[in-house]
């Protein structure tokens, strides 16, 4: 466990210290975008494609400006004018933000009404007449990349098909002949299905542009209001848009997950529109409009082998994927690779070879490919290798854990180079199963689960052994447009010895207004309720590049440290000068420098501030401050080990997780309480598509899912009582050995699920199940259909 | 579009005015009354993000248009802090973590409101089946349940 160095007066870490927001979180005194009112604003609704392509061969306002209280309709015609029509994607490919000629997937936008009510604007939009002529739509990812599919990104000169990408990593040739020289091998398709982050706030904007000083402010359900600020910079430049006069604020935020990452058309359409019309513009998305065309996550077909000798040691992995990317490349992944981090796939084990190529997709859908709660990919490549996992284990006849438990990388080889170019940095795989096991009961469950088939009832038990990879990122792997992936913190020390912290990420929930000001208390030993931390506003906080990817804590986190330590240095001086002794005479513990060996003869940090504004040396500049733009040496590498129990009604098909036992590392922990919630709701986002949750498609390009009537949430009645555990094995980089803890269980979760259901069915002759295993699946299975 | 005259006692306060019928209850509350802390999170009922407590039952703002409302006392989350005093189970929800984006929060906070005012002593079970109306997608419910366990031992 994380070793307590303050007291819990301070509430440094390693304290369940209670969160600074909530007092208004509890008392309905938020602050969200859809509470951003201003003098004057106006309210727009977008009019949406009911077609998933079609040429646009008209659009008519005339009905929708005669109503009463809509201003404007704002066409692709209109954004043409300004050449703001297009907008590049975070991933350097190109987006429509208003179409002029065709649009390219269901519930695409293709007009805004701008009016004085967000009910006139809701007539306004059901009276813009759009006509259109259909066009062959592509759905399906495989048909796309046949030859003789239509070519549909027709915009993109020297685009001759629809691939977008071909990326691989590792060594073909020696994993070719791994194959050929193995004892067996086992091969299995997975197919993740495109979900939604579904967040409970949904996306939106206020937009309020001043003409006479050219100032543009935007309250805005930002993940990275200052990569925003940029891109917007970049994007609007030629039409006066000034990065200086752009102000972002992204102030409480109702779930992020990753959904907040992009910039959506509305968010353009919206700083267009107040620049036209003169007036702020609010824009915030339906639930319906959020799911069917914001950014989803996974949608992606592999094709996952692995090669082993007969006495259970892996040997090779081998792992093609058609990534189903919708319309453009929009994946707002900042990684160099193109498949982000699914180098991972290795998992926990120590393969002697191993290839994997993925090629990105065009297709006739919407525009997407991260979002939902996981580290680039990670998600993917993790369910191919503990389903694989489980796979062998059943066809060798050997216990699941105890097949994990014979390949697993041993601590020792930390740092572990794997084949496919990734540098884990700890980790003690072995020992988060063991406590797993013990804490379950494993071997008591084995026992029951072989009576319980005996009566003919349906019980399982799955194991998954995850390593995550998060804290993007170094600068050489990883940038956003070219901007690196660093993150920042900025530290005033009042004369009072009371603190303010600004950062460059941005909380959606995670609590930073509590654990950054932890992390200064544990460096400079100043209490946390004396430290106020601010995130969010461009004009005030310093440059970063927000929070998804589990990167606060690695990133941010790290630069608040090193912040924290450049204030105790000149602390440091500033207590000598005190104390008349040299710094070398001084020792340090929370909160006070002392003469060594006189514990008497000290300064505390608040006397040492004061000092430092009324009576600092002759030849230092006064004030005590830091700022710290942190660049990773490396990611970090959170792991677990993760047992599942279920029940299966064999009349309905229905699963039941009867327990689940979530064992983490992610390092050290800065607030215990923080951490455990992190982790019930990441697994709770693991359960979700694994069980319920699923986006498809008709051949026409219709949705399914759409809504909250069929895209289906857990509830608190399907949402298990999670139990958690916990190891320690710090990251060795890190500057306080933390390394990320909110997406690690969404990534663990979900292929403990699906063995443990395959495990309950695996005497009828079930190898595999696709997620989500809803009853329909499961009852088909149990009976052979 | 013609108006009609309501009149709703809102936390306990008279508040009349002239709405369009098609008004949502959620909308009159919010925009109208400027009670931000009762949200929307979906447009078909389910997330119960905009949960409000109309004449002592849990309902769901976003699905009772404001003339429905007329004539009756409505209650959201800034009603429930008396003499700037928490009400047990804004509390619970603070000391069991029950929140983090906080966004479903009020509508959830009501939600266990009308629960506990049925039944002071529900099981974990009664708990889960009475915010199941209610999404959360931070939190993953058990410190939910934990806060409104919490708040059921205080009242």
């Amino acid at each position: 466990m994380t070793e307590l160095k303050t007291s819990a007066e301070i509430g440094g870490m390693g304290h369940s210290v209670k969160r600074k927001e909530d007092p208004r979180f509890i008392r309905g005194r938020g602050n969200y975008v859809d509470d951003v009112v201003r003098p004057g604003m106006l309210y727009m609704a977008i009019v949406r494609s009911p077609y998933a392509h079609a040429k646009i061969l008209s659009i008519n306002s005339e009905k929708a400006l005669a109503h009463p209280g809509v201003a404007a309709v704002i066409t692709g015609e209109t954004l043409k004018e300004y050449n703001l029509h297009w907008m590049p994607t975070l991933m350097s490919d190109t987006q429509m933000v208003l179409p002029i000629e065709k649009v390219m997937y269901q519930a695409q936008e293709v007009a805004a009404v701008i009016a004085t009510s967000r009910y006139a604007a809701a007539d306004g939009v059901e009276l813009v007449e759009v006509e259109y002529e259909p066009l062959e739509v592509v759905i399906d990812p495989f048909k796309a990349l046949e030859p003789g599919a239509p070519v549909l990104r027709t915009d993109k000169e020297g685009q001759k098909d629809n691939r977008i990408f071909h990326w691989e990593a590792g060594d073909k040739a020696a994993t070719d002949k791994a194959f050929k020289d193995a004892d067996v091998t086992i091969s299995q398709d997975i197919y993740i299905p495109r979900i939604h982050v579904a967040s409970i706030e949904t996306c939106g904007i206020v937009a309020e542009f001043d003409s006479v000083e050219g100032q543009l402010t935007l309250w805005m359900t930002s993940q990275a209001p200052h990569a925003h600020r940029t891109v917007f910079a970049m994007v609007a430049g030629h039409v006066g848009l000034s990065e200086e006069k752009i102000r972002i604020i992204s102030p409480d935020i109702g779930g992020g997950f990753g959904g907040k990452v992009p910039i959506y058309p509305g968010y353009v359409i919206a700083i267009a529109a107040t620049v036209v019309t003169g007036s702020p513009i609010k824009w915030v998305e339906h639930r319906r409009e959020n799911l069917q065309a914001d950014s989803f996550g996974r949608d992606y077909h592999m094709h996952a082998e692995l090669a082993a000798d007969k006495d259970g040691t892996m040997k090779a992995l081998r792992i093609k994927t058609i990534a189903d990317h919708g319309y453009t490349d929009a994946a707002t992944q900042p990684s160099k690779w193109p498949a982000g981090l699914f180098a991972i796939a290795t998992g926990s084990y120590p393969f002697e070879a191993a290839f994997c190529e993925v090629d990105g997709v065009y297709t006739n859908k919407p525009p997407g490919g991260i979002a939902y709660r996981c580290s680039f990919r990670v998600t993917e490549a993790i369910h191919a290798i503990e389903r694989l996992v489980d796979i062998l284990a059943d066809d060798l006849g050997m216990d699941p854990a105890e097949l994990r438990m014979k390949n697993f990388i041993p601590p020792e080889a930390f740092p572990y180079k794997s084949v496919l170019g990734l540098e884990y940095d700890s980790g003690n795989y072995a020992g988060a199963l063991k406590l797993a096991m013990e804490k379950i009961g494993y071997h008591d469950l084995l026992k029951e689960q072989k009576e319980k088939r005996e009566r003919g009832e349906l019980m399982g038990i799955g194991i998954s052994s995850f390593t995550e990879v998060v804290g993007a990122g170094p600068s050489k792997d990883f940038d956003i447009l070219g901007l690196k992936m660093f993150d920042s913190a900025e530290i005033r020390i009042h004369p009072t010895g009371k603190v303010l912290v600004r950062i460059g990420v941005q909380s959606q929930g995670q609590g930073h207004e509590t654990t950054f000001g932890q992390i200064v208390a544990e460096e400079l030993g100043i209490p946390v309720s004396d430290i106020k931390v601010e995130h969010g506003d461009t004009d005030t906080a310093p440059y970063g590049l927000g929070t998804y990817a589990s990167r606060s804590t690695p990133v941010a986190g790290a630069a608040t440290a090193m912040a924290s330590r450049k204030i105790r240095d000149k602390a440091k001086k500033i207590a000598a000068y005190l104390l008349e002794v040299s710094e070398d005479d001084l020792d340090w513990e929370p909160g006070k420098f002392f003469v060594k060996g006189v514990p008497d003869k000290a300064k505390t940090i608040q006397e040492i501030a004061f000092a430092a504004y009324t009576n600092h040396p002759q030849g230092m500049e006064a004030g005590l401050e830091a700022v710290s733009y942190y660049d990773p040496p490396n990611m970090t590498f959170p792991f677990g080990s993760y047992i599942c129990v279920v029940d299966i009604d064999s009349g309905t098909g229905q699963v039941k997780i009867r327990r689940f036992m979530a064992v983490d590392d992610c390092g050290n922990i800065i607030n215990p309480m923080i951490v455990e919630g992190q982790i019930h709701g990441g697994l709770t986002m693991g359960m979700a598509p694994a069980l319920m949750e699923e986006i498809s498609y008709d051949e026409e390009g219709n949705i399914y899912g759409g809504s909250f009537m069929e895209y289906l949430m857990p509830t608190a009645m399907e949402t298990p009582n999670w139990e958690t555990a916990k190891t320690c094995t710090p990251s060795p980089h890190h500057p306080i050995g933390a390394k990320g803890v909110g997406e690690s269980a969404t990534v663990g979760a979900p292929p403990a699920i699906v063995n443990a259901v395959v495990d309950a069915l695996s005497h009828l002759g079930v190898r595999h199940l696709e997620i989500p295993l809803t009853p329909e699946k499961v009852w088909r299975a149990i009976n052979g259909l | 579009m013609g108006t009609q005259s309501i009149s709703i006692k809102v936390n306990g306060v008279d508040q009349t005015g002239e709405v369009e019928p098609r008004l949502l209850l959620v909308h009159f509350i919010r925009e109208d009354l400027g009670l931000t802390g009762t949200h929307i999170g979906c447009d078909t009922t389910h997330c119960g993000a905009c949960t409000v407590i109309l004449d002592g039952k849990a309902v769901k703002s976003c699905t009772v248009f404001t003339v429905q409302a007329s004539g009756k006392e409505v209650l959201t989350i800034e009603g429930m802090t008396t003499n700037g005093e928490l009400h047990p189970l804004q509390a619970g929800f603070m000391e069991e973590h029950g929140l983090q984006c906080g966004f479903c929060t009020p509508g959830m906070i009501m939600a266990s409101h009308a629960l506990l005012q049925e039944n002071s002593n529900p099981t974990e079970e009664e708990i889960r089946f009475g915010i199941s109306g209610n999404l959360c997608r931070c939190t993953g419910y058990v410190n939910i349940v934990k806060a409104v366990q919490y708040a059921a031992n205080k009242i």
